[in-house]
């Protein structure tokens, strides 16, 4: 089955680029220590995302706090359990716990990643990689579509931070998900920190890798920090470890990024060894300022493009 | 066994090869790579009991709880993506590993933590209104045959041990005041706004909110609770206390309906 991307009911109402209510603004990680710090102090940000499975919870603080929130910013859930890019099939009492979710809170986006976390039953906690080929490219395909007609909205889909390669592999990642993302209509959800973890972690040139990726159909930026290590021969091995500021490296990268493709929501991600809310809301406002910097180059381009043509 | 499956039995286990058909690009270990993966898998789960079982992991220190969490993770890995259900199973554990003999108390002492962080996650209910309480009261013959209805954060817990005193000496920020652990305590546990409160009652306090919670009239309920305080050996608490058990659910909110 491979639907036409405009046959799909969510293609139309979900335009990349043009969610309706998240702005091409930096958003941050919301974290139950920072609501009161949040809701006092009116932050300038242009959303919040949360977890999904955080909220799979039925009441207390958790939702009420969310509902509050979501009030006043918009609102992204990123799934981190389905497992799309398991073997198995996709637990369907996750997945209609999520549409419940989705239908309380009505986010502006939802998101997954190219990953496994769920084998025979047992969740793993971790967002494990897949080998690129035909038979799993095919299965996350079933997979994606199954979620996006359950979910009855398009999804952006993370690309991945891996430490390990296949040796079956027959595609390139980018290629990979390039074909994923035609075949079912879904959007990519472009994490620059896993792009150049990954790169740094198999020897890839990450700027061609960027270029492969199907760009325009970015719906969303992620940005985080990573922790440096090194493999058995002495080379980096980066660990995409959400616990401290973003690397130079990946601002730069993102600043590349956004040249090509225009300003999009962009998330800081800080999950572990959390900082004081000024800090992580610091790292948001320099993705806001690469943000508003491009948006004030294209208006002078624009202006410049209408002077020569007037 | 190759895939997934592979990876699995590898992940838990450090003794186990890495799964075949991995790769790297400069012809570096795999293993050491794969190494980030299991590090991944049993850190972050011993890191979510960690957080589900602060006041266990006080009692015991850091580096015994790292034992215990890291040995349940090996046995128990989650089933659900969901990890506020993660430690469901985490007592009953213990209950049973020679790591924890030293600490007999410790089992009790889980299932508070857990019913705590239920608690946190339970439903939102209304308490009652107070004209229908009104209305009810007005009718005191028709007392007995009436239904209670509870919120659902609320729990029941009893135990050989001073576990409500153990908790509760955890909860500030200064060291923890000493507590006898070998005497019995119960409580209960519930939510009020956004705080769980663990509220030390008698037994024959919990038995009477575990009858109503299934189904018993409040005649019912205050029946086994008297008749099952009279046979425990009147505990410390003083037994059942009708008065103190109504005061108490009106006074935190957790009665939800009169039928």
């Amino acid at each position: 089955m491979n639907p036409r991307r405009d046959s799909l009911p969510w293609a139309a109402a979900n335009t990349p680029g043009t969610h309706p209510g998240l702005p091409p603004r930096a958003g941050v990680g919301l974290k139950p220590a920072h609501v009161q710090a949040i809701l006092e102090g009116a932050p300038d940000l242009g959303f919040f995302e949360v977890h999904a499975e955080n909220y799979l919870v039925a009441g207390g603080p958790m939702h009420a706090d969310l509902a509050r929130i979501a009030k006043r910013y918009p609102l992204s859930i990123h799934g981190v359990g389905l497992s799309i890019g398991g073997a198995d099939p996709l637990d369907p009492d996750h997945l209609h716990a999520l549409r419940g979710l989705l239908d309380c809170y009505q986010p502006a986006l939802f998101s997954e990643h190219l990953a496994w976390s769920t084998h025979g039953g047992v969740f793993w906690n971790d967002l494990l990689p897949v080998p690129y080929d035909r038979a799993t490219l095919n299965r996350v395909c079933a997979h994606l579509d199954q979620v996006q007609e359950t979910l009855g909205r398009r999804i952006l889909l993370e690309n991945p931070a891996t430490y390990v390669e296949f040796a079956d592999s027959t595609l390139s990642e980018a290629a990979f998900i390039t074909e994923l993302v035609a075949r079912t209509g879904c959007g990519l959800l472009l994490d620059v920190n896993n792009a150049y973890v990954s790169c740094i972690n198999h020897g890839r040139d990450v700027l061609a890798y960027l270029a492969a990726l199907p760009l325009a159909q970015v719906g969303e930026v992620h940005l985080a920090g990573f922790h440096r290590d090194t493999d058995s021969s002495g080379d980096p091995l980066l660990i995409d470890s959400h616990g401290s500021a973003v690397d130079e490296a990946v601002w730069s990268l993102y600043a590349w990024t956004l040249a090509r493709i225009g300003p999009q929501p962009t998330l800081i991600e800080w999950d572990n060894d959390l900082p004081v809310f000024d800090r992580l809301h610091a790292e948001a406002r320099r993705a806001d300022r690469l943000l508003m910097g491009l948006e004030a180059g294209l208006e002078t381009a624009g202006d410049t493009a209408r002077r020569i043509s007037a | 066994m190759s895939g997934p499956a592979a990876w699995c039995a590898a992940l838990l286990d450090p003794d186990r090869e890495v799964p075949p058909g991995l790769s790297t690009w400069n012809g570096s270990d795999p293993a050491q790579r794969f190494t980030v993966y299991r590090n991944n898998v049993t850190v972050s789960l011993m890191e979510a009991l960690a957080e589900t079982f602060p006041v266990c992991q006080a009692m015991v220190g850091a580096p015994h709880f790292r034992d215990l969490a890291r040995a349940f993770v090996r046995r128990h890995p989650p089933r659900s993506p969901v990890l506020a259900r993660y430690g469901h199973g985490f007592a009953d554990f213990i209950a049973e590993c020679t790591l924890a003999a030293p600490w007999p108390y410790l089992p009790d002492l889980a299932r508070l933590e857990l019913a705590c962080l239920d608690a946190l996650h339970a439903a939102d209910a209304q308490p009652l209104d107070p004209d229908a309480l009104a209305a009810a009261l007005g009718r005191p013959e028709t007392l007995p045959s009436l239904r209670l209805g509870l919120h659902p954060s609320l729990a029941t817990l009893g135990s050989p041990y001073a576990v409500v005193s153990l908790w509760a000496a955890h909860q500030g920020d200064g060291p923890a005041p000493a507590v006898n652990p070998d005497r019995p305590e119960q409580a209960w546990v519930l939510r009020r706004g956004r705080a769980v409160l663990v509220l030390p009652m008698s037994g024959g306090d919990c038995r009477f909110v575990r009858a109503l919670q299934v189904g018993a009239t409040l005649g019912e309920a205050t029946a086994t609770a008297a008749a099952a305080a009279s046979d425990e050996d009147a505990d410390a608490a003083g037994g059942f206390d009708l008065t103190r058990c109504l005061a108490v659910l009106l006074r935190e909110q957790v009665l939800t309906g009169i039928t």
